[in-house]
């Protein structure tokens, strides 16, 4: 096949379009056809998305399975995977199916809710492999659309607020990237992304409003990017939007937040920000590891004391992408693969959390965590699933969590040690509020008089949580699973990465001995 | 010579002597039974008008000694305010009778404004700028109060009337003070006087003096005032009209004095369009945001979206004339679908002007919403819809002309006004339940005026159907 990857990546949308023209009525037996088309669809193209990854060749570190063709206003319909955003792909094509069927028990307007699940899926997928500067920003923002109105119209009482703040926050973050991108085209007079990575940016330093900027233009263009995919990673003190966003979500929209859309910020880093502006990313490397060092403590200590289960888990998901922050801009082999490691055992574990939030939510319709305690009487198998990813959360070796932690600090101490240090503490603090969350929540006794019939989870539920613990523990053991695809591009990245920067620093020698 | 010239201007004559031949026509036989008629006799002229000018004209063509000049540049904007105008004379035809408004004057004002919007864009000389601008004006402040039972009405007319004057005084001082000093009216003469030394202080003053002009006629801050009151008084039609085709009409007219008669002077007036593009954007964002009435809304929209339109011409670039011409085209296109939705938008046969009322409209009718949705995305500039390219467009004139800080501010302001289109899709989709719901009556005009303008914003992302090119064309013939 040719055209996988446009054949991947539309596959949602063309059902969406089916649904959107062809299905009509909202009696039980339309809900029933669309909940159904847009499993298959989902399903199906994680199949397809099956045969990206066999004919994936890891040695080679360059773009492939590469789709170009003209498009409008001089830009280009360029699509592309190298080992960076290849198992962001299958991340996502495996976490949707799995949404969708989390979604079983929605009743209010279905085909808009599918409708809006299968578009994002398009988006998300057009993210992580577009290989035009506009294109991908068409990709990412376009995806704040459907998760407006999934946290608009399904989400929880205070959803309004939320999914207004959601929106503005990321959006204004996304403008200034648009227009570093348009300052990108203007200099290097192109937008694909591939050539955009061998062209050097002017990093002459300047004087703008009577500020000396070291790294001038690069600089500039980093900020510019970093106030983006800062908002949506989301690093500390931008990080503010995620708990309401997350907390009015219906629960898959909770799922997707944090499985794949927070992921468009570090693969963003590592598609943009290192490769593109190595001089810019150089000079603010100390300020991006002291914030994501600040996030790991800062947002583990609120974890800590949250009374609501989302919110517990949203902070969690900031400080683990704190360590995620820390590891690219450690820009060591180490570090960087830590970080996509990160991302990636994130995506399983925290879709999971959110899963299991949503399991007795649906059963209680509350998410304080006072509401509950003993659960483990009336809910073995429940119990056993929310301690396995409570433990692959705090980073238990045998997890993905470990692997990802344990990478990303290595390569961090090679870089800086004090970071590592206080990020280090980070992984206490997790192990502190997992686990009293779940104590509260499924130790004890239970004396709560409406917890006494609650049931344990249906077969639907067991069987949405199977894949999510088998790649949760399969990635633990046997993490090479990842890393050998990833590992030769980046190592390429790395010492592109390295070679810009002895460059850039024999260009100032010149010029300054001159 | 003259049979040569009569040439050129043919369209222009055949529009005005359709429009004064139907005036006569009508006044002597059944007056406003013939009105229905003349709308859709006008519409079709109109495009027919529209198709002509844009299969057949090519190259550049010179009228009355350089008064008029029909080039690639004019006939864009021409084909552009031609359609528009027939657009919206067709969504109007159906709310203005069931509300007693359709006359028989008004199909036949608007021809007379397109006349003059004709006139505008394809004026060479400040004599015949000012004819076509007058012709316009006139025709519009009359439409602007044609309900004429109505104090707002008749206050938006009267409004107009007077801030128009008072900019048409401004036009004209500036129109001598630049005579004064060059010793000519046409353009060409002008920009020689520009070319060669220094531009004069008295020239700059009368500079001055004619983009204050114009400005008022595009409704950039700090010549808005009348913008919002008008839109909001006159009947709906008529406020659908005056955001389409005039805009285009005025903006066109201000690149082409800016650039054809003051093209040597680019930095010299480009502070000042900076300066008004800045100022339109950030007002039209923040005001927006207390409005309820959406046809003030939409007033205010359009005050932003002129803004951002001016970027393009601040870049004094034919990027950048490209740029605010495909800016123009997709704002149209976009205000079309808005206001054919606003003309639906009554309860109990009254109109209906209250965004409140839109509260969970897109349970009661799930396409006409997700058409609405689609739109406000495209307005606010976020992709994929067509609206984000048009700003992405004059962005890129911007940075390429070395106005990055314009293009930071445009992007603050752009966030700032994604706020009241959104809040109008959250009405619309997860507001509060409203105990008193609209009825979207909606003819089938007006059905696919909002239908294809949304179908427009998504299909244009794939194939413009040649506008960027024939954009493109248009601004070199403009910028030399």
């Amino acid at each position: 096949m040719d055209n996988i990857l446009s054949i991947v990546t539309f596959i949602p949308a063309i059902a969406a379009t089916i649904l959107a023209l062809f299905l009509h009525g909202d009696d039980a037996a339309a809900q029933r056809n669309a909940k159904w088309v847009a499993l298959v669809a989902t399903t199906v193209t994680f199949l397809v998305s099956i045969g990206i990854y066999t004919e994936f060749d890891p040695a080679n570190t360059g773009f492939q399975m590469v789709e170009e063709a003209e498009w409008l206003m001089g830009l280009k319909y360029k699509m592309g995977v190298d080992g960076i955003s290849v198992l962001f792909v299958l991340l996502t094509t495996f976490i949707m199916p799995l949404t969708i069927l989390a979604s079983w028990n929605v009743t209010d307007r279905v085909k808009e809710y599918m409708i809006a699940f299968l578009l994002l899926e398009t988006l998300m997928l057009g993210v992580f492999m577009a290989l035009d500067l506009v294109l991908f920003y068409l990709f990412f923002e376009a995806g704040l659309i459907p998760m407006f109105l999934i946290i608009g119209i399904w989400g929880g009482a205070n959803r309004i607020y939320a999914s207004f703040k959601f929106f503005l926050y990321t959006f204004l973050g996304s403008v200034l990237m648009l227009v570093a991108m348009v300052a990108m085209y203007s200099e290097a007079k192109t937008t694909d992304i591939a050539l955009l990575m061998t062209h050097q940016f002017p990093f002459e330093g300047f004087n703008l409003l009577g500020i000396h900027i070291v790294g001038g233009m690069q600089t500039l263009l980093f900020l510019a990017f970093f106030a983006s995919f800062a908002v949506k990673m989301p690093m500390w003190p931008v990080h503010t939007w995620l708990p309401d966003a997350h907390v009015q979500a219906p629960t898959a929209g909770s799922v997707v937040l944090a499985a794949i859309l927070l992921k468009m910020g570090g693969y963003g880093f590592l598609r943009f920000s290192l490769p593109m502006f190595p001089v810019g990313s150089e000079v603010m490397t100390d300020v991006v590891l002291w914030m994501s060092a600040i996030a790991v403590v800062y947002t583990s200590l609120v974890a800590l004391v949250q009374e609501d289960m989302k919110k517990l888990i949203a902070y969690s998901s900031v400080a683990h992408m704190g360590f995620v922050t820390m590891g690219i801009f450690a820009a060591t082999q180490q570090g960087v693969d830590g970080a996509i490691f990160q991302m990636l055992s994130h995506g399983f574990i925290s879709a999971a959390l959110f899963l299991c939030v949503g399991v007795i939510y649906d059963r209680m319709h509350t998410r304080d965590i006072e509401a509950y305690g003993g659960l483990v009487i009336r809910m073995p198998a429940y119990a056993l699933v929310f301690m396995l990813f409570t433990m692959a959360n705090v980073g238990l070796p045998g997890t993905s969590g470990f692997i990802g932690e344990f990478l990303t600090l290595m390569g961090t101490f090679q870089v800086n040690t004090w970071v590592t240090a206080v990020a280090a503490t980070g992984v206490i603090f997790s192990a502190g509020y997992a686990l009293w969350l779940y104590r509260r929540v499924v130790f004890g006794d239970l004396i709560k008089e409406s917890l006494k019939s609650i049931t344990d989870m249906s077969s639907r539920e067991r069987l949405i949580f199977a894949p999510l613990i088998v790649m949760t523990i399969l990635l633990g053991v046997y993490p090479s699973l990842v890393t050998d695809v990833i590992g030769n591009s980046t190592a390429a990245l790395i010492s592109n990465y390295d070679t810009a920067l002895a460059a850039a620093e024999t260009a100032t020698q010149v010029a300054t001995s001159h | 010579m003259i049979q040569a010239d009569l040439t050129v201007i043919l369209p222009e004559i055949v529009l005005a002597i359709y429009a004064m031949a139907a005036l006569i026509g009508a006044v002597y036989t059944t007056k406003d039974t013939l009105a229905p008629i003349l709308t859709w006799a006008t519409a079709g002229l109109m495009a027919l008008l529209a198709f002509w000018i844009a299969t057949n004209g090519d190259g550049v063509n010179v009228a009355f000694n350089g008064m008029f000049v029909d080039d690639g540049f004019a006939r864009f904007a021409k084909v552009a305010i031609l359609l528009s105008a027939a657009a919206v004379l067709l969504m109007s035809q159906d709310y203005m009778t069931r509300r007693g408004l359709l006359r028989f004057e008004y199909p036949l004002l608007v021809a007379l404004a397109a006349v003059g919007m004709m006139m505008m864009v394809s004026a060479g000389d400040l004599m015949s700028l000012y004819m076509g601008l007058e012709l316009q004006s006139l025709a519009l402040y009359v439409v602007a109060a044609l309900r004429r039972d109505s104090a707002k009405s008749t206050e938006a007319g009267l409004k107009y009337f007077v801030l128009g004057a008072l900019s048409s005084g401004l036009l004209l001082y500036g129109a001598s003070l630049v005579y004064g000093f060059s010793g000519t009216t046409l353009f060409s003469g002008i920009i020689q006087t520009v070319h060669h030394g220094e531009v004069s202080l008295g020239l700059l003053f009368g500079l001055i003096f004619l983009i204050s002009g114009l400005a008022f006629k595009v409704s950039a801050v700090p010549f808005h005032m009348w913008t919002p009151d008008v839109y909001e008084g006159s009947p709906t039609p008529i406020t659908a009209f005056f955001a389409t085709a005039p805009k285009v009409a005025a903006m066109a007219l201000f690149a082409r004095v800016l650039h054809d008669a003051f093209g040597g002077a680019v930095k010299d007036w480009q502070q000042v369009i900076v300066l008004l593009s800045v100022l339109s954007m950030l007002l039209g964002a923040v005001a927006a945001i207390g409005q309820r009435d959406i046809k003030r809304l939409m007033a205010f929209s359009s005050i932003a979206h002129m803004g951002y339109a001016l970027i393009g011409l601040a870049a004094g670039t034919v990027l950048g004339v490209k740029a605010m011409l495909m800016y123009l085209a997709i704002y149209v296109t976009m205000n079309i679908g808005t206001f054919a939705f606003i003309l639906m938008m009554e309860r109990d046969g009254k109109p209906i002007t209250d965004i409140d009322a839109l509260r969970q409209y897109s349970k009661r009718d799930p396409g006409k919403a997700l058409a609405v949705l689609i739109l406000m995305f495209s307005l606010a500039g976020v992709p994929p819809m067509l609206g984000f390219f048009a700003k992405f467009g004059v962005w890129q004139a911007g940075v390429d002309a070395r106005l990055t800080g314009l293009v930071i501010i445009s992007a603050i302001a752009s966030v700032i006004g994604a706020f009241y289109y959104l809040r109008i899709v959250f009405y619309m989709y997860f507001g509060a339940e409203n105990e008193e719901p609209i009825d979207t009556r909606s003819s089938p005009v007006l059905w696919c005026a909002l239908m294809g303008s949304a179908a427009l914003m998504l299909i244009g992302v794939f194939y413009q159907f040649g506008i960027e090119g024939a954009a493109a064309a248009a601004a070199s013939t403009l910028v030399n």
